[in-house]
């Protein structure tokens, strides 16, 4: 992809998938996050930029709710996926992360096969009543992540046997195996060269027909390349918040503008 | 740094690389020193046991015909077991007795001094016993003339081991010049026998003056009932348990307390956990003393801390992207734990297990305080009623005849530190096969 082209690049107007209203962070007492509003657009691939340290994958962490897991992360505000509050009492947080699947930065597939690795989630969802229906699903979603033609004549081998940016496309396999409706990404292509992380890119582009990707990422060139709205976090603030083309052609806050031009981060 | 002119060659040797080389050089010698000590102590520790030990597989015996006369055995005739029973060891001891005293005449043996009390004592007590149990058993034998391969006494044993010569015969006074002239003469006719015993393995304890008799057969049940025992009531607890402090309780003060309490019980002399098992087990909840039952729930008392810390140690090493994969997912926490993390675990949780087990095995003391000390001479019954039975143990059976005063527990005690070692290998292999298996996998 060409990163010139980003300024011509069209956005659908879609409607909010997630918003976030006045979230706050707390490490214990240091604050990760402080105020941040977003709204999420479905359908849409949404890059957070930042220096490190700047909290962009604690909040991504928050829209699934995997902060949980951490005893003293403590999260305020309201953020809420097609209207209803995440952090409502009545939700359940493993239902949740059914419906906002997530990939993370060093790719992690179980140490199974790679056919067990698609087919876990939907078999623990309850979402295939027959075995053919299984096969079918772990097909899709490896195609899906343009990894069949690679593993389809080795479904029965482990999945850590896989190159990097294999293991990276099983690991988004196995996360729209589950039919989510958001796709969260931190930092995907972080531990891959620059082929694989080039397959995953084109990867995330074409998810974007039926999920909502926000992926969190250091390179602003992959930024650009591959999201349609990108916000700017630094110092656990969001600074600026808008079309990709906005941001790195005309950014408003002149803290964007030396991030984007290599002067912080 | 900024004043050090540049080096010379790099083939010349600085001052300090040498030094630093030469404290390396240091180091690896004293790690070789280290682990050549270690190996010798090891080699010289099974060289003892097994020089000692392995004669107690092999027992003499005296191999003659002797006439079970009916007027001494049955005496009223009619081969009825109840009167059979009658006649004790006391009667058989006189028959075998005077069968050997005949037996020796005729093989052309005549030894100058031999008194018959001689040739009576020249075969152990269990002989007749022996004897006596086979006549029980096959009435029909009794009036036939039957060739019975005869224990003999535990020093005649000592001799065709080499252990008792005549010197230490001289001052002995359980043996006699004669006995050890009739015991060259006899293995001249090719009638004594040094062969495998199996009764070593199988056999009962026997009392302080029949060391030829003695078997492992009680400790070795005792034993096996226990680890048994072990495995069931602390591999599942000591895992179920750690499962529940590392993946699932919150992190707050009472579960470091507890934390910290498990780490100080690892610690805990043994022979508390026996007293804890006398007071509460036996006094208390009342359960029969000496019984493999009691003493498996103390060893698994024992063996639960080492179990839990093993167990928590190898859940912590599982990578957390595991746990964040499968929570991504959509895993709940115990899917998660059970589908992913235990899996990867059980490596790990096998080796903590084989080491408590390990350790409950060789254990003494705590067994000691409950009673199983005790001279057991009968076999503990079949599971699960046999659990609640008086069993001995293998560290405790070796303790109790490395107490004894005839040298030939000292060969009896080795020979089952032997099958104690045996014990040991078998459960180690058991554990690394598993591992391999599950290690495997993936």
């Amino acid at each position: 992809m060409n990163d010139m082209r980003i300024v011509e690049r069209l956005v659908e107007t879609q409607g909010n998938k997630i918003s976030a209203r006045a979230v706050q962070v707390h490490y214990g007492t240091s604050h990760a996050i402080k105020d941040v509003d977003v709204d999420i657009l479905d359908k849409t691939v949404t890059a957070f930029i930042g220096p490190s340290g700047c909290g962009k994958s604690t909040f991504l962490r928050c829209l699934n709710r995997m902060n949980d897991t951490i005893a003293a992360c403590k999260v305020t505000g309201k953020i809420t996926l097609d209207g209803e509050d995440i952090y409502d009492a009545r939700v359940d947080p493993v239902q949740l992360r059914a419906k906002v699947g997530m990939v993370f930065q060093k790719p992690n597939p179980f140490p199974k096969s790679i056919y067990d690795n698609v087919a876990y989630g939907p078999k623990i969802h309850g979402l295939t009543r027959s075995k053919a229906e299984l096969d079918e699903i772990v097909e899709s979603c490896l195609r899906k992540a343009a990894l069949w033609n690679e593993v389809k004549d080795r479904l029965t081998a482990p999945g850590t046997g896989l190159s990097g940016g294999q293991q990276q496309r099983l690991c988004i396999a196995r996360a729209i195996a589950t039919s989510p409706e958001v796709l969260l990404m931190d930092e995907p292509c972080s531990a891959l060269d620059p082929i694989a992380t080039a397959q995953v890119e084109e990867l995330i582009d074409e998810l974007r027909d039926q999920f909502s990707v926000v992926i969190v990422t250091h390179s602003m060139q992959q930024a650009a390349r591959v999201s349609q709205r990108t916000a700017f976090f630094h110092l656990g603030n969001l600074v600026e918040y808008g079309e990709t083309g906005q941001i790195f052609t005309n950014p408003r806050d002149p803290r964007t503008e030396s991030y984007i031009s290599g002067r912080i981060g | 740094m900024t004043d050090t002119p540049k080096s010379g060659s790099i083939f010349t040797q600085t001052g300090l690389m040498a030094k630093r080389n030469a404290s390396e050089k240091r180091f690896r010698f004293y790690g070789l020193v280290a682990v050549v000590a270690s190996l010798m102590m090891l080699a010289f520790i099974l060289f003892t046991i097994f020089s000692a030990g392995l004669s107690s597989f092999r027992q003499t015996t005296v191999t003659f015909s002797l006439e079970l006369t009916e007027a001494k055995l049955d005496p009223k005739g009619g081969r009825d077991p109840a009167k059979l029973a009658k006649v004790t060891t006391v009667g058989y001891n006189k028959l075998i007795g005077t069968g050997f005293a005949a037996a020796i005449k005729e093989h052309g043996i005549e030894i100058e001094g031999l008194t018959d009390k001689d040739a009576a004592g020249f075969l152990s007590d269990e002989a007749a016993a022996n004897l006596r149990d086979r006549v029980l058993a096959d009435p029909t034998l009794i009036g036939q003339t039957v060739e019975i391969n005869a224990l003999v006494m535990g020093r005649i044993d000592g001799f065709m081991k080499g252990r008792v010569t005549a010197e230490s015969a001289a001052n002995d006074s359980n043996i006699s010049a004669e006995q050890l002239a009739l015991a060259k003469a006899l293995d001249d006719k090719g009638l004594l026998h040094l062969s495998f015993n199996p009764a070593f393995i199988t056999g009962t304890d026997a009392s302080d003056t029949r060391p030829e008799a003695a078997g492992l057969g009680v400790a070795i049940l005792g034993s096996a009932y226990m680890m048994l025992l072990v495995i069931v009531l602390a591999l599942p607890v000591g895992v179920a348990a750690s499962i529940y402090l590392e993946e699932f309780a919150p992190k707050n003060k009472l579960t470091d307390l507890i934390e910290v309490n498990i780490s100080n019980l690892a610690a805990v002399p043994s022979i508390v956990f026996g007293i804890l098992g006398l007071a509460i087990f036996i006094n208390f909840a009342g359960l029969p003393q000496s019984s493999s039952l009691v003493g498996a729930l103390v060893l698994s008392l024992m063996t639960l801390p080492t179990i839990i810390i093993a167990t928590r140690a190898s859940l912590k090493a599982v990578p957390p992207s595991i746990r964040d994969a499968a929570l991504g997912v959509g895993a709940s926490k115990m899917q998660t734990t059970f589908h992913h993390v235990l899996p990867l675990a059980i490596p790990g949780i096998l080796t903590g297990a084989i080491i408590g087990l390990a350790r409950a095995l060789g254990e003494t003391a705590p067994l000691l305080l409950i009673g199983m000390v005790a001279f057991v001479r009968e076999y503990p019954g079949a599971p699960p009623a046999g659990f609640s039975d008086p069993a001995s143990a293998l560290p405790v059976q070796i303790y109790q005849w490395t107490q004894r005063s005839d040298p030939a527990f000292v060969e009896r005690a080795s020979g089952a530190i032997i099958v104690l070692l045996v014990f040991l290998l078998v459960m180690n292999t058991t554990a690394i096969l598993l591992r391999r298996r599950f290690e495997r996998r993936w």
